[in-house]
């Protein structure tokens, strides 16, 4: 029986055919495609699995070399205005907008292929609203 | 089990890889059939550009090519950056258009947010880390030049993040024959025309001698007070215009005797058809 919370699971592997991304609990073709052991454990794209970890690679760096620099209470004090930041969301199926979390990491003042490409607020896609909340309050 | 419904992820923007797998099968599909993928438009070229003076010279050809064919007989490589700060873009079209707006929109902000006229350094910076961070996959070569604080600068930026800082680059399929041109007649502290007539002769022999380049010579001169984006500097393939004939002319061979038969017709028939304009 899985856990409820995925987000536990970072560090595992999913293997193909124990856990099917889809509805039913069987592999969604027509929006995931087709299932295969090598589909699975490689990334589909050499670049995809470095521009996930980008954001946190970057922010990690600047908290290190910060930490060297000013001291530890330096990145704790901003740390800790990150995550009040990020508290300040709409309900979990509707696109909130971010704007304090954006303005303590500078993207107010930048634009990237993150505000052009794929915008969260034109997605077609929605999460179920009711089972998007039990997961996110952790009833699921 | 209980049947976990569409619980997504929130989703992020920027690029998305999902349909990377799914082109891949189909490329080889494709393959075995016998048949390829379409291209990118690519921008086969020649740019380059020369520090002189008082300033910098930019220069680019005009054709864009799909494969074989060419795409744009008449395209504009030279983007706009801000006010001061020009880029010529060689490679994928796309990538190099969406680049440089990026950029662009980017050291605007940057420039109203510090209150002073943007510098080719910083627009230098910027476009190598971008470029670097997505390794080589977007496929933009850009000349960047311009007029700031400190003098006139150039740049060549290449698609996996490297930069040169040099008083004369060119880039594209037709980099080498612009260079030779360069290389043997650059001196340091050329004057505007002497310059300007050194970048159309590079593009040109890029244009001549190289097939991905082709048609017209785009010019951009940049100095401390004064922009100009001279567009078309010179027309060197004018379409429609031939540059050989194979008629002879007359004359050619000598006529020796002439005799004139008039041949005798007689009128049987006449018939009047009217055309139907109703």
């Amino acid at each position: 029986m899985l856990n409820g919370r995925r987000g536990f699971l970072k560090d595992s592997v999913p293997v193909a055919g124990l856990c099917p991304q889809g509805a039913y609990g069987i592999q969604d073709c027509l929006r995931s495609g087709f299932s295969s052991v090598k589909n699975e454990l490689l990334p589909s794209h050499p670049l995809e699995l470095s521009e996930k970890n980008f954001q946190p690679n970057k922010d990690k760096m600047n908290f290190s070399t910060l930490r060297n620099i000013q001291g530890l209470h330096a990145p704790l004090k901003l740390q800790m205005e990150y995550r009040a930041a990020r508290q300040i969301q709409r309900l979990p199926f509707l696109p909130s907008s971010n704007l304090a979390l954006d303005t303590l990491r500078g993207n107010d003042e930048s634009i990237g292929f993150e505000d052009i490409l794929c915008d969260p607020a034109q997605s077609e896609m929605m999460g179920e609203p009711h089972l998007m909340v039990e997961y996110n309050l952790g009833l699921l | 089990k209980m049947a976990t419904l569409a619980v997504r992820q929130s989703p992020v923007g920027g690029f998305s890889f999902e349909n990377c797998k799914r082109n891949a099968v189909l490329e080889g599909e494709a393959n075995k059939v016998g048949y390829s993928l379409p291209a990118a438009r690519k921008t086969g070229t020649t740019i380059c550009g020369v520090v002189f003076k008082d300033g910098v010279i930019l220069g680019a050809d005009t054709r864009a090519t799909e494969g074989m064919i060419v795409a744009d007989k008449n395209c504009s490589k030279i983007h706009y950056i801000s006010p001061n700060i020009y880029c010529c873009g060689a490679g994928t079209a796309a990538d190099t258009e969406m680049t440089t707006q990026i950029i662009s929109s980017n050291l605007e902000l940057h420039a109203l947010s510090t209150g002073r006229v943007p510098r080719v350094a910083t627009a230098n910076r910027m476009l190598k880390q971008m470029l670097f961070r997505y390794q080589g996959y977007i496929g933009a070569a850009l000349v960047l030049g311009g007029v700031d604080c400190n003098g006139p600068h150039l740049y060549s930026i290449y698609p996996h993040g490297s930069t040169d800082k040099l008083p004369y680059v060119t880039m594209g399929s037709g980099s080498l024959a612009a260079m030779a041109v360069f290389e043997d007649r650059y001196k340091p502290d050329m004057e505007e025309e002497d310059a300007k007539r050194l970048v159309r002769d590079a593009i040109a022999a890029g244009i001549f001698n190289d097939l991905g380049s082709g048609s017209n010579i785009d010019l951009c001169v940049i100095t401390k007070g004064k922009l100009d984006y001279i567009r078309p500097h010179d027309e060197a393939n004018k379409k429609g215009v031939r540059t050989g004939d194979y008629k002879y002319k007359r004359g050619t061979t000598s006529v020796l005797t002439k005799s004139v038969t008039a041949l005798n017709l007689e009128v049987v028939e006449e018939t009047v058809l009217t055309m139907d304009t109703s």
